[in-house]
């Protein structure tokens, strides 16, 4: 199994009811998975939601969480995106120092990031910032020396970009939810028993 | 007509065909029993453990091929059912659950005889609900027995609360489809897995196929003899895969693994293609997985995704149904007859037997087991729990038909042995179902004998006592230093007097000549018997391949005492 420890985004498209999160989490708990981030909302269809989920491992671990998120009931399709054309954002709260002297400093430095001031008190302003992680990443470590107060970020939301081929959305094919779609076959690149599986010699 | 939501419970059931169930009542699943009263249709069987009841369900699922029904109340009786659920998910049974909860307004608030059951039995079910408005009641219950039968079968547990069970009504109806978006299981296996799978069989020098549970599960006991001998290919079942294939059929060699047969284990060593049907590559027959059958590729067949490429890399993955896939595949494998490997695994047979009895004053265990299978000519199931007992059945026992041998396998759950047996025997009540037992698994559901009384399920229990936990007192002599703390029972009830006190025929074993008579009487005395067998205390189980270890250091023989260290 290799070795190369990474970073790796899913895309799940999930039932919309309680209990749903806590199985998810329960999963990654029991089997000792490493969730880097997580992002849940509403999709574009009624009962169902979207999840994004950053998970740290290797190729062997990442199959596995696939799989595993795959089998339980109330997920609906699983894909991992990582190596896809995707388009990837996260959006981040900042809280920083900044008072009449260097305020100056920081507004110029958000306008650099084309990021938002959205609060500003006596002694502290709050930032908002959308992007690649990289970005957020880069803001951080230049608003640092003025002294972080407080930082919130959402995790990250991805999503495939339209392709060549005319698939546009992992979603493609349940059109027949609301009824039931039955007939055997796996429903996502998950269970085709993957072809990067039989690569041992 | 509006129903209430217990009378909907029962009408579900009816639906789907149950006509027993194993259960304890308790104050939140009360007004459940109060329609089960109405429904007669119903058999409900009284236990005396909650335990019992989902472990009969267990039993009686295997032997029927129907999913198993069990009932508790909230609390304790719902956590009661926490063991046998999870051994129900280790080994792939369909189970289904119903829990009474709490009423609405009391849950989340530390109510009376209040657990989260659905919480707690979350990583151990293949799916749960707590179902909170009397309409969810019926498409849950379909969606239950549905998801508990097809695919990798498992548990569901139903949760109620007690109000959503008596004060509301509304009109039973009965969805004519489940809708389960997320749940699809795989059926017919992609054309290319199976050419490939076909290559590498068909080129194969040296192939074993690995039979599984799921060979019994997907009842493809046919496709697996005739793949077996279409291609004259050696079969090796696992623990739970026994059965699949008549023991005492001419490609049949036995079980691998930890306490496996010798020669199995040395197959698997030799092997260049391992055919792995239905079967998870669990750590018992693994070993160290770098050390396992390290000169094969590995064709893995299963229903679940999850299992492909999880423990042991596959050279050729296949998704999906297994007789389905055995039928897609049959056409494709050549004949064969592997001449000179078959004539290699009689020799690996030849050289590494199974031991030798002690030749000892006092009764080892393993005759016992070799004289039942001999009397029952291999046509009774044996429920066994775990331990030295479960192991001896499985080296010594001869199977038969499919699903005749009963085990807690992957949970390894001491004393599933006596409840799974009644089960058993409720669902093939035809068939002579025993329960071998250590005396220590014995004494954990022992009383739910009351039940096998009360309900005249016949079983006969055969109790290996050797007055200690064998297995880990095993382990305690290999690789505890002989320290033998906390597994000597000395104060064991007299289990003859325990039958008479249950109004059942007891009969005490002490020596060889005895047991083929004891065991006769046990098979002509109608209703339980138990039957006491007094065995060699000190006697261990071998071969043995110590846990995370290869078949490279496997203990055929008891290791030979260095000196000054004798057993005492």
């Amino acid at each position: 199994m290799s070795t190369n420890s990474d970073l790796h985004t899913i895309v799940a498209l999930v039932e919309d009811r309680p209990g749903v999160l806590t199985r998810i989490a329960s999963m990654f708990r029991r089997r000792g998975f490493n969730i880097a981030s997580l992002a849940v909302g509403k999709s574009e269809q009624a009962g169902l939601s979207r999840m994004t989920f950053v998970v740290e491992g290797d190729e062997y671990t990442v199959n596995q969480v696939t799989k595993q998120l795959d089998k339980l009931i109330d997920v609906i399709r699983v894909t991992d995106i990582t190596t896809q054309e995707i388009v990837a954002r996260e959006l981040a709260l900042i809280k920083v120092h900044a008072n009449t002297a260097n305020r100056g400093e920081v507004i110029q430095i958000v306008q650099l990031f084309r990021a938002n001031i959205v609060d500003v008190g006596a002694q502290s302003v709050v930032i908002e910032i959308t992007g690649e992680e990289d970005k957020i990443n880069a803001l951080h470590d230049l608003l640092e020396p003025f002294g972080i107060i407080e930082m919130l970020r959402t995790g990250l939301v991805a999503m495939v970009r339209g392709q060549s081929d005319g698939r546009t959305s992992d979603s493609v094919g349940l059109e027949a939810y609301g009824q039931s779609s039955n007939g055997h076959g796996g429903h996502s690149s998950v269970t085709e028993a993957s072809p990067n599986a039989a690569k041992q010699d | 007509m509006e129903l209430t939501g217990a009378e909907i419970v029962c009408e579900s059931l009816l639906k789907e065909g149950v006509d027993v169930m194993f259960g304890l009542p308790g104050g939140a699943v009360l007004p459940l029993y109060g329609a089960l009263a109405k429904y007669p249709a119903i058999r409900h069987v009284l236990v005396r453990h909650e335990q019992a009841a989902v472990m009969a369900a267990d039993g009686y699922a295997r032997t029927s091929g129907k999913v198993g029904v069990c009932s508790a109340t909230s609390g304790p009786g719902a956590t009661n059912l926490v063991t046998g659920i999870a051994s129900a998910m280790m080994d792939s049974i369909p189970i289904v659950a119903i829990t009474g909860q709490v009423p609405r307004a009391a849950i989340g608030r530390d109510a009376f005889q209040e657990t989260d059951v659905t919480g707690i039995t979350l990583p151990i079910t293949k799916h749960n609900y707590l179902v909170m408005n009397v309409e969810d009641i019926a498409p849950a219950i379909k969606e239950a027995f549905h998801i508990a039968r097809t695919g990798r079968p498992g548990p569901v547990l139903v949760d109620i609360p007690k109000d959503v069970l008596l004060d509301e009504r509304t009109e039973f109806v009965w969805p004519d489809k489940v809708h389960l978006p997320g749940y699809n299981p795989p059926g017919e296996a992609p054309q290319e897995q199976i050419d490939r799978a076909a290559e590498l069989i068909n080129q194969a020098e040296r192939p074993v196929i690995l039979a599984g549970h799921g060979v019994l599960i997907s009842r493809a006991y046919d496709e697996l003899r005739l793949l077996a001998e279409k291609a004259q290919i050696p079969v090796i079942t696992t623990l739970l895969g026994i059965s699949s294939l008549p023991t005492d059929h001419y490609l049949n060699i036995g079980m691998p693994g930890m306490h496996g047969h010798a020669y199995a284990s040395w197959t698997i060593d030799k092997a260049d293609l391992l055919i792995s049907l239905g079967m998870r590559f669990d750590d018992r027959v693994t070993g160290r997985v770098k050390d396992f059958a390290p000169n094969a590729k590995v064709v893995h067949v299963d229903i679940d995704a999850s299992e492909l490429n999880k423990n042991v890399k596959a050279d050729a993955p296949v998704l999906g149904d297994l007789k389905v896939v055995l039928n897609q595949l049959l056409p494709k494998v050549e004949t064969n007859v592997h001449l000179e490997w078959i004539k290699h695994v009689d020799t690996l047979r030849a050289e590494h037997p199974l031991n030798e009895l002690p030749d000892s004053q006092e009764l080892p265990p393993q005759y016992v087991l070799t004289q039942l299978a001999r009397a029952t000519r291999g046509e009774s199931i044996v429920v066994t729990g775990v331990g030295q007992h479960q192991m001896w059945a499985a080296q010594y026992c001869n199977f038969q038909e499919p699903n005749t041998l009963i085990t807690s396998g992957g949970l390894g759950s001491m004393g599933f042995e006596v409840p799974a047996a009644l089960g058993a025997k409720m669902g093939r009540p035809d068939k002579t179902v025993w329960s071998v037992a250590g005396d220590g698994g014995f004494q954990m559901t022992l009383c739910d004998l009351a039940t096998a009384v009360e309900n005249n399920i016949d079983v006969k229990f055969a109790i290996l006592n050797n007055g200690v936990l064998g297995m880990v007192h095993q382990w305690q002599e290999l690789f505890y230093e002989k320290d033998y703390f906390s597994t000597v029972y000395s104060g064991n009830p007299d289990f003859v007097k325990l039958a008479e006190a249950y109004g059942i025929a007891g009969i005490r074993v002490n020596k060889r000549e005895e047991v083929e008579g004891a065991i006769q009487q046990a098979l002509e005395t109608p209703g339980p018997v138990i039957v006491d067998f007094v065995v060699k205390p000190d006697e261990n189980v071998y071969p043995m391949i110590p846990a995370g270890e290869s078949v490279n250091e496997m203990l055929e023989q008891p290791p030979v005492e260095t000196s000054g260290e004798k057993a005492v």
